[in-house]
């Protein structure tokens, strides 16, 4: 009850449509020209120092891009993105000297995340105190600027920096997973981030070690026009486990800005990675100008026999959002999870799902989809569902929920079942409804203003969800949720 | 944006398909310019392909290798058509109205005076007319004129039965449609009937596909129906008999009025390909349409159900309930969307697939789809895939069946579930025949 009424609070607390995070933050940085051609694909790997094989890996994979056309099939709709108006790559440029401790970093970056409410080095100073620990990967546009709890991982081996740096500290893992998931070719917005891919995060985890702490990434896309493109490779070996965190907030913005992130991730024999999202990034304003094109390819395959890959995410912000976090359940009774919480408002529109592709024997499946539009937003489930021939005893549960708040918004659900094997056994069902009359008249009855009550019951419909998230984000995730929602009735 | 668009190789049935239109066969009267228009339509889109999302799990392009031929009407295959009459799936006690290869075929039809309130004429003669009614239901607006193969229908249909009822009209026998090829070789038919229902009147309608001689046939049938302000209609459709290696394609296009009712339901234990689009709007408010289905497959056999109920008004209802078994590598597909527009409030929408999976190597696709931009509606979907109940099977084999015949009183319960929703009992009957030949030369192997 104490978070209800904390939501509640804060909804009060806030201006309608004002963007809580919308503040640009003034530092200097380093842009290479506008466009896109082998010569800026060379620059971002020459900027980073890659190694050759890395650079022809870009280059590959830009050739191929030049060959492939922008899908249609989502049911979104935005104007056409020039590709050459866009910077590629941008870097705080304070980071040439590379800040070895939080105090080298850019104060005026640390203080960003502070109204981002990040507690950074406030983290560091109560390491090895507070038993519930989060290390953070921050990421200001696209370089990693500061990295804690190194130390302590390391003590556990467990390998947490930017992909950049693992490019040159681990390449033989790096070599051999990158790609490994999400092939280069895979779709038109993967194939572009391999080839101009900035930074994000590499994680592996040694055989049989628990991840003593849940490892977080906060993203921020701060620079003007600048796409984002994080690439993230976790891989979790045999008998591992890992609870890998990552969260998004964006600062306002007039121009739409693109975002094609490629998150894999890797689960060999009785691992299990867990992988939570929450994601705000300005959705545009009244008109739905401004906001940003969230075009991410997230997929997870599940190598080993009994692992395990749990994908959670509560969607509030983008403009656009088209994502579909996937599992391959390749490895013998392998399992596939996903939990999703997708809230539309204003004129956001949202197409996101998942895929279990059930390819091993005794694999099982289940999502758990909780769609909300509001406003004047279109919300989409797209998922797919398969077993091939042998993945015998194959088992999903789908249950994707639809929620609509007003009448200019459009809730829709496109599932694909498709099963080639005898004894698979699938189940899919779907609702779609709005928010009862008889519930919403017992709160206000009980003294609750109809935005409050409206808050309380959608906390309960996405309740299901909510208990999938570690507890940090939990909390985030209920106060975005009745962010998301304000303005909705009346 | 506006690229140029590559010409696509067009494949050997699409250009004799086109050829045959453009060199006039002469037996295709009136209509010339919603002809033209829809195929103008299909020579821009082609045969539909794994590409076309309607079409994703029934490739007909890469089926249909080449176009089959239409065969002219002449009267020494007349009794070959006489004796297909006789075999059961033909049995019928409804007024019944003969197509046979591609004409409507009077000396097999019925005989004897039409039910009272009801006129009927050929589709070739009321084209020929210029018949308005007619030409206003095969406009290019109606539900389901996007696709491809609606428009192949359009435009080289050769004839069909147009059938009227007056307003109040209460036909109390059934009528029935039986679209029969001759066989024996691949042959084509493009057919397509007309069921207008005047206000507060009801009718029951029985179609039947059959080839005499089972071999390669193509078909291309479609049934409008306009279901007036408080008509009723029951509509239930099968084909019955057709060779390895043909394709039937059935469209069907509902418009309904205001408190009206359609129930429909379709069969399909057959060979070859069948493919089945309903397309059904709801255009007056407080009306409800319930469709459904019951596939029987074996073999390498292929079935495809895609339906779009578009909800255009509030108040209205719709159900739909299809059902699949498929044995050995056969192929099921259901696709099923229900739209409900934005103004269209109180929608109460449920529609479920269920399939039991029997072969090793059968495979079902089940795809239901909402497109709700209405906030005050009801509208869910199931969708089940899986064997039969280990624990069922065992129950019954504990109390003395052998497992042959537990699995076989399963799947008929399963099918008959089905079956209710067929609204005539005769045709609920003949159909439950059928699927109880379909176990019972299953069990037989």
């Amino acid at each position: 009850m104490a978070a209800v009424k904390e939501t509640v609070d804060r909804v009060k607390a806030i201006d309608v449509d004002a963007y809580k995070y919308g503040f640009v933050t003034d530092i200097e940085s380093e842009k290479a020209p506008k466009g896109l051609n082998e010569d800026i694909v060379r620059f971002i790997s020459a900027k980073k120092n890659e190694p050759e094989w890395l650079t022809e890996w870009r280059l590959d994979a830009f050739r191929r891009w030049l060959t492939m056309e922008e899908p249609t099939w989502a049911r979104v709709d935005y104007p056409r993105i020039d590709y050459q108006d866009l910077y590629y790559y941008s870097a705080p440029k304070s980071m040439d000297d590379g800040p070895k401790s939080l105090d080298e970093v850019d104060p005026e970056l640390l203080r960003t995340y502070e109204k981002l409410g990040i507690p950074l080095r406030e983290q560091e100073i109560l390491a090895g105190v507070q038993t519930s620990k989060v290390a953070v990967d921050a990421v200001f546009d696209s370089v990693s600027v500061a990295t804690t709890f190194r130390a302590e991982l390391a003590k556990a081996g467990v390998i947490f920096c930017p992909i950049s740096e693992a490019v040159h500290s681990h390449p033989e893992l790096v070599k051999k997973y990158l790609g490994s998931v999400v092939p280069v070719t895979d779709n038109y917005f993967a194939t572009l981030n391999s080839a101009v891919f900035s930074d994000g995060s590499f994680v592996y985890i040694p055989p049989g070690v628990r991840c003593p702490m849940e490892l977080s990434t906060y993203f921020r896309i701060n620079e003007r026009n600048t796409g984002q493109f994080e690439r993230t490779l976790i891989i979790a070996d045999a008998g591992s486990y890992v609870s890998y965190l990552e969260g998004c907030t964006a600062p306002q913005r007039d121009e739409n800005q693109l975002h094609a992130a490629v998150v894999e991730l890797v689960t060999h024999e009785d691992a299990e990675i867990k992988y939570s999202t929450v994601q705000n990034w300005y959705p545009g304003d009244a008109e739905g100008k401004g906001g940003i094109y969230n075009f991410v390819t997230k997929r997870g395959d599940c190598r080993g026999d009994r692992s395990k890959i749990s994908w959670t995410q509560v969607e509030t912000g983008s403009a656009i959002t088209w994502k579909y976090p996937s599992c391959i359940l390749r490895g013998e009774a392998s399992r596939g999870e996903f939990y999703s919480i997708a809230i539309s408002n204003g004129r956001q529109q949202v197409d996101s799902g998942t895929k279990m592709i059930h390819l091993g024997k005794n694999t099982t499946s289940r999502i758990i989809s909780k769609g909300i539009s509001a406003g004047k937003s279109n919300n989409t489930y797209r998922g797919q569902v398969s077993a091939h021939r042998k993945a015998t005893g194959a088992r999903n549960f789908t249950n994707c929920d639809s929620l609509l708040i007003g009448h200019d918004c459009g809730a829709h659900t496109v599932p694909y079942i498709e099963s080639k094997n005898a004894s698979a056994v699938f189940e899919h069902e779907a609702t779609t409804s709005k928010i009862s009359e008889d519930q919403l008249f017992y709160c206000t009855q009980r003294g609750l203003s109809e935005e409050e009550a409206t808050a309380l019951i959608v906390n309960g419909f996405v309740r299901d969800v909510l208990q999938q998230l570690p507890m940090e984000f939990a909390v985030e995730a209920q106060k975005l949720i009745a962010i998301s929602l304000e303005g909705s009735v009346g | 944006m506006n690229k140029p668009v590559l010409q696509r190789q067009r494949t050997e049935a699409e250009v004799a398909l086109i050829e045959r239109f453009d060199q006039g066969d002469r037996r295709l009267v009136g209509a010339s310019a919603l002809r033209a228009d829809a195929m103008r339509r299909f020579a821009e889109a082609g045969l539909p392909n794994r590409r076309v999302e309607a079409w994703h799990y029934t490739d007909l392009r890469g089926v249909m290798r080449s176009a089959a031929l239409v065969r002219a009407p002449e009267t020494a295959t007349l009794p070959v058509a006489r004796e297909c009459l006789t075999k059961p799936v033909a049995q019928t006690g409804a007024f019944r109205f003969v197509i046979f290869n591609g004409a409507y075929n009077e000396e097999l039809s019925s005989s004897g005076p039409l039910p009272a309130g009801v006129t009927v004429t050929s589709l070739a003669a009321a084209l020929a007319a210029g018949d308005a009614d007619v030409l206003g239901a095969l406009k290019a607006d109606g539900p389901g004129t996007g696709d491809a193969i609606v428009a192949l229908n359009t435009a080289l249909m050769q004839d069909g039965i147009v059938i009227r009822v007056m307003p109040g009209a209460k036909v109390e026998r059934p009528l029935a449609i039986l679209n029969l090829m001759s066989g024996g070789f691949a042959q084509a038919a493009f057919l397509r009937s007309i069921l207008l229902v005047g206000a507060g009147a009801s009718v029951s309608l029985d179609e039947t596909t059959a080839v005499c001689m089972p071999d390669a046939t193509q078909a291309n049938e479609a049934l409008t129906v306009v279901v007036g302000d408080g008509a009723r209609v029951d509509y239930a459709a099968q084909v019955a008999e057709q060779g390895e290696g043909a394709v039937a394609v059935h469209g069907l296009f509902v418009t309904m009025g205001a408190n009206a009712r359609f129930n429909g339901f379709c069969l399909v234990p057959v060979a070859g390909l069948v493919r089945r689009q309903i397309f059904a709007r709801l255009e007056g408010e407080h009306s409800t349409i319930s469709l459904g289905g019951l596939s029987l497959l074996r073999g390498k056999e292929h079935a495809d159900t895609t339906l779009v109920v578009d909800h255009a008004v509030p108040n209205c209802v719709s159900r739909e309930f299809f059902r699949h078994i498929l044995d050995h590598e056969s192929t099921g597909v259901f696709q099923g969307k229900v739209v409900v527009r934005q103004h269209a409030q109180k929608t109460d929408g449920g529609m479920k697939s269920q399939a039991l999976v029997l072969g090793e190597d059968a495979s079902m696709n089940n795809k239901p789809e909402l497109e709700i931009f209405a906030d005050d509606v009801v509208c869910g979907h199931g969708a089940t895939v899986g064997q039969l109940d280990a624990n069922q099977i065992f129950y019954l084999q504990a109390r003395g069946l052998s497992r042959g015949e537990a699995e076989s009183l399963l799947l008929e319960a399963f099918a008959n579930e089905a079956l209710e929703l067929v609204a005539d009992e005769s045709i609920r009957a003949r159909y439950a025949a059928q699927a109880a030949d379909w176990l019972a030369h299953r069990s037989g192997q």
